[in-house]
């Protein structure tokens, strides 16, 4: 009961800020809830399953390109354009997963990396259609959901909340229920778990399958809500982003991914406003996190505070 | 049968670690399975388990062919094992160890029912919140054979259940494992002779990847082969 008052009262929260927040926060925050909605599914995968992938950004971009995709050419409205994403990001990670679940260790994040490679030099390819680097807009007009207009920031904010509460509980209910202990377990000791009758590439497909939707939903709902999609979103910097993120947030805790992207949006946008060489203090806020919190802060708050922390 | 083995071999690198093995096991024996180290024990059952695949020869578990069937399939067919190097969820606690284990069958507040009845048995009931890597090493040892129970198994594999185990413990290890018994057919590995002597049904003595003898206790103690090969030739086996 204590933890689901906790997480839902970060939603209500966010909620609360929606209507107190000046407006140039109020937009960060839009963008750090969707995106960290994209971190709270590569947790699933790297932090309650143990697999550290290097090509999330493939399912983030194919996402938001079977959601723009289906906009631009297809004259998708919202509600089924999202859908394709989500199930754009469905297919992709249940396809590499296939394929990448062979191996393990590191030739599991070199053949991730690979292919998420291989898919940004897809959108680079069929640039006739993605318009590559450069990116599409996506109109207004085009974002128009049930008659609620999404390039509007109160309802962006109030769908970026709403994805991201999605994505909270599903998380929250999966890593405590039977499968999600098991995933943990496949992280923890992977042999005794197939000694223990359970079927671990099934549970690891699983896995990465849920993982990846999320991230697919994350980039179908970046997308729309921000009105762009381009190849950045497909480019391995977008893989790099998610597990940086869960690292410091710390990795297998539900919150952590929402903290450590907070975290890190911030320390972003405040140094460089202090300085041009804002990468450096970030680089350097990283290193001491690391060094004196090297389970992340959520992993510290379970350490010190609360064992029993999800 | 139970279980059953034909012609079960495993060569690593030109290395005969089981040669040729066949080995029944009828419901409900204690059976122990004894030799000198290396003679190919953990190698033979895991290939029982589906751990380790065999160069040549089936595996037969209660009439059905399973030398096919992946490790986790044959679990479910109600096997269940433990390692001999001990191998449990480190840094999870030993209530989640076992639920994980007790999962597979019973379910919602079923698992928590299991936990407490196997803790009990095999003597742990007041260690459920701790990690299972702050356990001592005799304790982890404990703890394998309870996740073993929880899994409900008709056939218990144990590789050198009371390695590590006090004195003490071990009595009580053997009041478990006759008590288990009567649930489930179990296949001993073990180098205490006086564990060995008392619990077992039947042994079988292996030697250089082979059946070297097989028979009670009693035909066992007498064999002279076996009394060359094993009984008087290693220490930790005299000494028990
Ligand atoms: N994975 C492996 N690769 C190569 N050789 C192995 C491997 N596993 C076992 N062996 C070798 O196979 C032989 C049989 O080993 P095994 O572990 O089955 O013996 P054991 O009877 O269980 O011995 P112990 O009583 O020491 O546990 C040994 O010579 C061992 O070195
Ligand atoms: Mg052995």
């Amino acid at each position: 009961m204590r933890v689901y008052g906790l997480h839902a009262g970060l939603i209500a929260l966010l909620l609360a800020l929606h209507f107190v927040l000046p407006a140039y926060h109020h937009g960060n925050l839009a963008r750090v809830m969707v995106l960290a909605s994209y971190a709270m599914g590569y947790n699933l995968l790297f932090g309650y399953t143990g697999l550290l992938s290097l090509g999330h950004a493939l399912f983030f971009a194919a996402g938001m390109y079977g959601m723009g995709l289906g906009v631009q050419h297809l004259g998708l409205s919202p509600a089924p354009a999202l859908l394709a994403g989500l199930g754009a990001g469905a297919v992709v990670s249940a396809g590499l997963a296939a394929l990448a679940l062979r191996t393990g260790g590191v030739a599991f994040m070199i053949v991730t990396l690979m292919f998420a490679q291989a898919g940004y030099l897809t959108v680079l390819y069929f640039g006739a259609y993605t318009r590559g680097d450069e990116g599409f807009v996506i109109q207004q007009a085009q974002r128009m959901l049930w008659g609620i207009d999404l390039s509007d920031p109160g309802n962006r904010y109030l769908a970026a909340l709403i994805l991201f509460g999605c994505c909270l509980m599903l998380s929250l209910w999966l890593v405590r229920a039977p499968f999600g202990r098991v995933l943990v377990a496949i992280r923890e000791n992977e042999e005794r778990v197939r000694m223990l009758g359970y079927d671990v590439f099934a549970h690891k497909f699983a896995a990465m399958v849920i993982s990846g939707t999320m991230a697919g939903a994350a980039g179908a709902a970046y997308g729309l809500l921000f009105g762009y999609a381009g190849a950045t979103f497909a480019s391995v910097q977008y893989s790099i982003f998610p597990l940086l993120w869960v690292l410091l947030g710390g990795a297998g805790t539900v919150l952590g991914p929402f903290i450590g992207t907070l975290f890190m949006f911030y320390l972003i946008d405040l140094s460089s406003g202090i300085t041009t060489a804002y990468m450096l203090i970030a680089g350097v806020a990283l290193v001491l996190l690391t060094l004196f919190a090297p389970q992340g802060l959520m992993g510290e708050v379970r350490r010190r505070l609360w064992r029993g922390l999800p | 049968m139970l279980l059953s083995t034909r012609g079960l071999s495993k060569q690593f690198a030109g290395l005969r670690a089981v040669e040729g093995v066949d080995f029944d096991l009828p419901k409900g024996e204690i059976h122990a399975l004894i030799g000198p180290n290396g003679a190919g024990k953990t190698t033979l059952v895991g290939m029982i388990s589906g751990r380790i695949a065999p160069t040549a020869g089936r595996v037969l578990f209660d009439g059905q062919d399973i030398t096919r069937l992946p490790a986790h399939r044959r679990m479910r067919l109600g096997m269940a094992y433990t390692f001999q190097i001990t191998s449990v969820f480190a840094r999870l606690s030993v209530a989640e160890n076992v639920a994980l284990a007790a999962r597979r069958r019973a379910h919602g507040g079923q698992v928590n029912a299991v936990i407490d009845e196997v803790l009990e048995r095999v003597g742990l009931p007041d260690r459920k919140d701790q990690e299972a890597g702050d356990l001592a090493y005799g304790h982890q040892r404990l703890l394998e054979i309870a996740m073993g129970i929880a899994q409900r198994p008709r056939l218990l594999i144990l590789d050198e259940p009371t390695q590590g185990l006090a004195e003490g413990e071990i009595e009580g290890f053997k009041i478990l494992i006759r008590d288990l018994a009567q649930e489930a057919t179990i296949l001993l590995i073990e180098h205490n002779m006086h564990v060995v002597m008392e619990l077992a049904g039947r042994i079988t003595v292996m030697n250089f990847g082979a059946v070297l003898a097989e028979g009670t206790p009693e035909q066992i103690r007498a064999s002279r082969e076996v009394q060359a090969a094993y009984l008087g030739g290693t220490s930790d086996a005299a000494a028990g």
